[in-house]
């Protein structure tokens, strides 16, 4: 197919070799990535280990059933993107379409029920900040502690959330291609490319949940 | 082994002689033209202006500072403008100058035509890494010209997040910016090199620029991301008043030289391993013998990649780390030196018994060579825990620090710059002025930072504006030595851009070198070559023999003349 042919770049000698490309620089970019978080997480242990107590207290504010909730809606969301890679390499045009648009709508629920968790947080005087107001007798050896769990509580969601928006951009380029039949059999690593990318912010919250919402629940038992 | 192994090399041809040749400087016409392109030599010249301007902007605001220190006394400016002079000249040489020197100039125009590829496995994010420096550049470059920053470059907390008065997250938000052109060249290169290398090109007969640059796109990769997030936390801190770094409020400051000492360490070996990498080029074609130790000097730039890594602690030793903490430290520290060392010999090895000429590049190769293993033992002498108290933050530190990054890197970037010169325009650099250029920068660089060592390990503080009238004499000794380098430095931007109107003819291979760039025409046409190379043999494939006896000939003949 002559248009397969037109899809590899000038700089590429062939289809296979602009693949591998591609797929090489999104898991150097994914690298990049966890080191990006990683400065965050380090934060995160350092004052965990330092305040146990108080994050553990301070993470009682947030709310797990909606939590939980985000995050099956979130999995299932990159179920939806490996099947829809899936379909792509089958060459199933309509599959691609619809399985992008519910990974999309998956994806913006998650955002649209963090914003609404957001809010709550606004509520409650508990977004760092002049505002910032917790009153619990039992972080009053540390009273700045609870305001550093919220700080990096809003850090790292929020980075979490912005990498989501990012996704949902590049989602609606893919679904634009998609729906012009630019991909096949023979090419469909923009797809592919784009699905390790969303997985990776899939991961990302698999580690933030239980760092954030889950701290103390094995003490519970 | 080398002197038996006349390897009759065919000199390369120059493809067309004819001077209307079309190549990637006259292709495509007009402003549109450069500012599109994704054409990673004409990206490298972007670059290449961009840095040259923020130079001139760093070495501007050293100027002042070396006429302030002149005199013992507060002079010329308050101590307040005095603090922003001495940040913003770190701030603008370090991340507008000397971090993508190498790799965004000569490694953006040499790594696809050294592995013999068409271009960039990514042109436009290559491209678009240019956009981004740019737009991260004159963000701070706004904040320079709104009043500056007086933080010093570290950003310590908690003067910069609470006290002080000055564009401190404008300033962040443009390195900020700027980190991830650093991070997106540092991509392309790891998949370029991994992907685009030409039918034979195997990893050992990569030449070492390649290596070195390999080496340096993985600290890019691993370390700036967490100078991101490290200046990001920062600037939310100032803005929003959270308390991550501040003491005040349950933080911890010192996580914040954690955080920003694990990029700004391996930082330093993003400026020096390109350097290095140039010189391992410069160093066996001006002696035309093979690199000695070839696997050596290639697994040194890793492991000084790696080690680089696990030693930023020892930029808190009196920051109040634990004393194992510094224990550990100071021992990686040390280990840090082999791999340095190993080049450092095999360079020197490789000239042994070799035929050399003393060409512009060779010169600042050879400077290199001496100003690093300076810079690089001073370096031991910090990494130990006592000394390391009694001269810590004193010149003993800006002079160690100055002889790696400017004598090494920047040394390195001139070598460089000469070296590939013809092949980058078409042109050839005035020779004699070359070589009188690379005497005055080895001068005044010595006379500028030698002093230094002496004047800090009597006790001079850095970073103020007044001192005892005991350290006048060496004080005024670096001074002038600054001027001569400032000439230094001037006299070369002044005849490579004349050259590029006056200059000779380059040919395809001035130097008689080897490697894929110079089986090219100079200037290299838009895809480089003509006709995808196939590699058959390793790098660095000189005769010392064959050099000599080449010379020979030649005084021969000048007699019979």
């Amino acid at each position: 197919m002559s248009d397969t042919h037109s899809m590899v770049a000038h700089q590429f000698d062939d289809a296979l070799q602009q693949k591998e490309a591609s797929t090489v620089g999104m898991w150097v970019f994914l690298v990049t990535e966890i080191m990006f978080f990683g400065g965050l997480l380090l934060a995160y242990f350092i004052y965990r280990t330092s305040y146990p107590h108080e994050f553990l207290i301070a993470s009682h504010e947030l709310n797990v059933t909606i939590g939980t909730i985000n995050t099956c809606v979130l999995l299932t969301s990159s179920l939806t993107m490996a099947l829809a890679v899936h379909a792509a390499q089958m060459g199933n045009r309509k599959g691609q379409v619809i399985l992008l648009v519910v990974t999309m709508i998956l994806g913006a629920t998650f955002l649209v029920v963090k914003g609404f968790e957001y809010a709550e947080k606004f509520e409650h005087h508990l977004v760092p900040g002049s505002s910032f107001h917790f009153h619990s007798e039992a972080t009053l050896q540390n009273p700045g502690a609870p305001e550093i769990f919220f700080s990096l509580y809003f850090a790292l969601t929020g980075l979490h959330a912005f990498h989501m928006i990012i996704g949902l951009g590049l989602m609606t380029w893919l679904l634009v291609k998609a729906k012009r039949g630019r991909f096949s059999p023979q090419y469909y690593n923009p797809v592919e490319v784009g699905g390790l990318y969303w997985h990776f912010v899939d991961i990302v919250w698999i580690f933030l949940f239980p760092l954030l919402y889950l701290i103390d629940r094995s003490m519970l038992v | 082994m080398d002197s038996t192994q006349n390897v009759e090399r065919q000199s390369p041809v120059d493809i067309i002689t004819d001077t209307v040749r079309e190549h990637y400087l006259n292709a495509r016409y007009g402003l549109k033209s450069w500012l599109f392109t994704v054409d990673h030599k004409r990206i490298a010249i972007l670059y290449l202006i961009t840095i040259t301007l923020f130079f001139f902007v760093g070495g501007f605001f050293a100027t002042m500072i070396r006429l302030e220190l002149a005199t013992p006394e507060g002079d010329v400016v308050s101590a307040e403008t005095y603090n922003k002079l001495f940040t913003m000249h770190g701030i603008v040489m370090v991340f507008f100058f000397l971090i993508p020197s190498i790799p965004a100039v000569l490694g953006n125009f040499l790594v696809p035509i050294m592995i013999g590829a068409r271009d960039m496995a990514f042109p436009k994010i290559n491209l678009l890494s240019w956009y981004v420096f740019v737009v991260g550049g004159i963000i701070s470059f706004i904040a320079i010209v709104m009043g500056g920053v007086d933080t010093g470059w570290t950003f310590y907390t908690p003067y910069s997040t609470v006290y002080s008065n000055s564009y401190v997250v404008l300033t962040g938000i443009g390195i900020f910016i700027t980190g991830f052109s650093s991070i997106l060249t540092g991509l392309n290169f790891i998949v370029t090199i991994h992907k685009m290398r030409a039918p034979g090109l195997t990893w050992y007969r990569l030449p070492l620029f390649i290596w070195s640059n390999y080496a340096t796109s993985i600290i890019m990769i691993l370390g700036t991301p967490v100078i991101a997030i490290t200046v990001l936390l920062l600037a939310l801190e100032r803005g929003l008043g959270l308390g991550i770094f501040n003491p005040a409020l349950g933080g911890d400051p010192v996580l914040f030289q954690h955080l920003f000492w694990f990029y700004s360490h391996p930082a330093v070996y993003i400026m020096i391993l390109p350097s290095m990498g140039v010189i391992s080029e410069v160093v066996t074609c001006f002696s035309r013998r093979r690199i000695f130790g070839y696997k050596f000097v290639a697994y040194a730039s890793l492991g000084i990649a790696v080690i680089g890594f696990l030693v930023w602690g020892h930029h808190m030793f009196v920051s109040g780390q634990s004393a194992y903490a510094g224990m550990i430290f100071s021992f990686l520290s040390f280990v840090v030196a082999i791999p340095s060392a190993v080049k450092v010999f095999n360079w020197t090895t490789t000239m042994y018994k070799g035929s050399i000429s003393y060409q512009t590049p060779m010169l600042y190769a050879m400077g290199f060579i001496g100003l690093f293993v300076i810079g690089g033992m001073t370096g031991l002498f910090l990494a130990t825990l006592g000394l390391n108290v009694h001269v810590h933050d004193t010149y003993f530190v800006v002079a160690h620090f100055h002889y790696i990054m400017v004598g090494g890197a920047v040394m390195g970037y001139l070598a460089g710059m000469h070296f590939w010169w013809p092949k980058m325009t078409g042109r050839n650099y005035p020779e004699g002025w070359g070589r009188f250029s690379a005497l005055m920068v080895f001068v005044g660089f010595n006379l500028t930072f030698f002093p230094q060592f002496l004047v800090g390990y009597l006790g001079m503080p850095r970073r103020y504006h007044v001192y005892p009238p005991e350290f006048q004499v060496l004080n005024v000794m670096s001074s002038a030595g600054a001027s001569i380098l400032a000439v230094g430095y001037l006299i070369p931007l002044i005849y490579l851009i004349w050259s590029l109107r006056y200059g000779t003819r380059a040919t395809a291979n001035p130097y008689n070198a080897t490697g894929l760039e110079w089986q090219t025409s100079s200037p290299p046409p838009v895809e480089n070559f003509y006709e995808t190379p196939i590699v058959t043999e390793e790098p660095y494939q000189y005769s010392p023999i064959e050099a000599e006896k080449e010379y020979a000939l030649r005084q021969k003949e000048e007699i019979n003349v």
